[in-house]
């Protein structure tokens, strides 16, 4: 760093920051399909392919999500967001 | 009881075989008597680390074959007389490694050592299963990275589905987090993820911070683990991973920038 840096405002955005936020995403993600069982990404696809009969939707209006709420109760949770009318 | 720990991280070149002969030597000088041992078959590199490489004769899959037995296989090390290492064979079977094998290995080993740290491949391949499936502790190594810590966490559910302590519902594989390169004068300037970013994204307990340092290639340039050089921070920062790893609280150091005088800051580095 020169003396002329030295008074120069330095105020970019941190990369830092971006890589965390993208990361907390990611891994929450990866977290939410880590414990569910093997079929279910074959389930996802087929659900996603009942729905589409019907409505068209894209792959990221619909989320497919298993919570293991305690021991005994796992909810699984399916989001679809219609299209608006044309 | 000896102890089984993996050193692992999903990705590739985070410092998993660095850190592995780092710990163990670490293990060792303490009066520990510990062996490495090498899963990254078809690719071995931890004798090089090591500095043993010229004296492989058998390795880790004639052990498992009953090619040769573990005194024959075991490398003991010159600088300490507590460590050894078991090599990996350059074989390019992917099958050589058998859960059974490697239990009895293990288990063999266990009777003798205090330590057996096992260097996983990286991928999520045969060996990286392996290495992780029978560990009572795991050090999962990362960098500052995007994907060094998206793959930890894979790791991180690995051991948690896949070990033997998962599948057989004992107590759970203890997690650590290792982070490797670490520059704090890039994390001051936002380029890079902080300690307590990684911290917070994984949850695991921290035991040690490596600054990037010089001293890590001269080390492995030479075939002496970095701990060995007491000199360098990088070899400091190990010492106190492995005093924590055996219990001690210790605080953390090299995580924060080194100040620059009045004179640098003026003219330049």
């Amino acid at each position: 760093m020169s003396l002329l840096d030295y008074f120069k405002t330095k105020k970019k955005p941190s990369t830092a920051a971006t890589a965390k936020e993208r990361l907390q995403i990611i891994v929450a993600h990866q977290r939410g399909e880590r414990d569910a069982p093997d079929y279910f990404p074959a389930m996802k696809q087929e659900i996603l392919e009942v729905i589409r009969k019907y409505v068209q939707v894209e792959n990221d209006q619909v989320s497919v999500q298993l919570d293991q709420k305690d021991d005994h109760l796992s909810v699984l949770e399916l989001n679809v967001t219609l299209p608006e009318k044309p | 009881m000896a102890q089984i720990i993996v050193v692992t991280s999903g990705k590739g070149g985070v410092g998993k075989t660095t850190s592995s002969a780092a710990i163990a030597t670490g293990l060792a000088l303490k009066g520990h008597k510990t062996v490495v041992v090498d899963f990254d078959i078809g690719l071995r590199n931890l004798d090089l680390i090591m500095g043993c490489e010229r004296r492989v004769v058998y390795d880790f899959v004639n052990v498992i074959n009953g090619e040769a037995n573990l005194n024959q296989a075991l490398i003991k090390d010159k600088r300490c007389d507590k460590l050894f290492v078991l090599p990996a064979s350059q074989t390019r079977d992917k099958d050589a490694l058998t859960k059974e094998g490697v239990g009895k290995v293990l288990q063999d080993l266990a009777k003798d050592f205090e330590y057996i740290i096992c260097d996983s491949p990286a991928g999520i391949e045969t060996g990286a299963m392996m290495s992780l499936y029978f560990a009572d502790i795991a050090i999962v190594t990362t960098n500052p990275e995007v994907s060094s810590v998206r793959d930890s966490d894979r790791i991180l559910g690995m051991l948690q589905s896949k070990s033997k302590r998962a599948e057989e519902g004992l107590e759970p594989v203890k997690e650590y987090l290792l982070l490797t390169r670490y520059s704090p004068a890039r994390v001051t300037t936002g380029e890079m993820l902080s300690v307590a970013d990684v911290e917070e994204i994984l949850a695991i307990p921290l035991i040690g911070v490596i600054p990037e340092s010089q001293a890590v290639l001269k080390a492995s340039n030479s075939g002496v683990p970095v701990i060995i050089d007491q000199e360098s921070d990088a070899g400091q920062a190990y010492s106190d991973a492995v005093a924590r790893l055996t219990g001690e609280e210790l605080p953390l150091r090299f995580v924060t920038e080194e100040k620059k005088g009045f004179l640098k800051r003026i003219f330049g580095s």
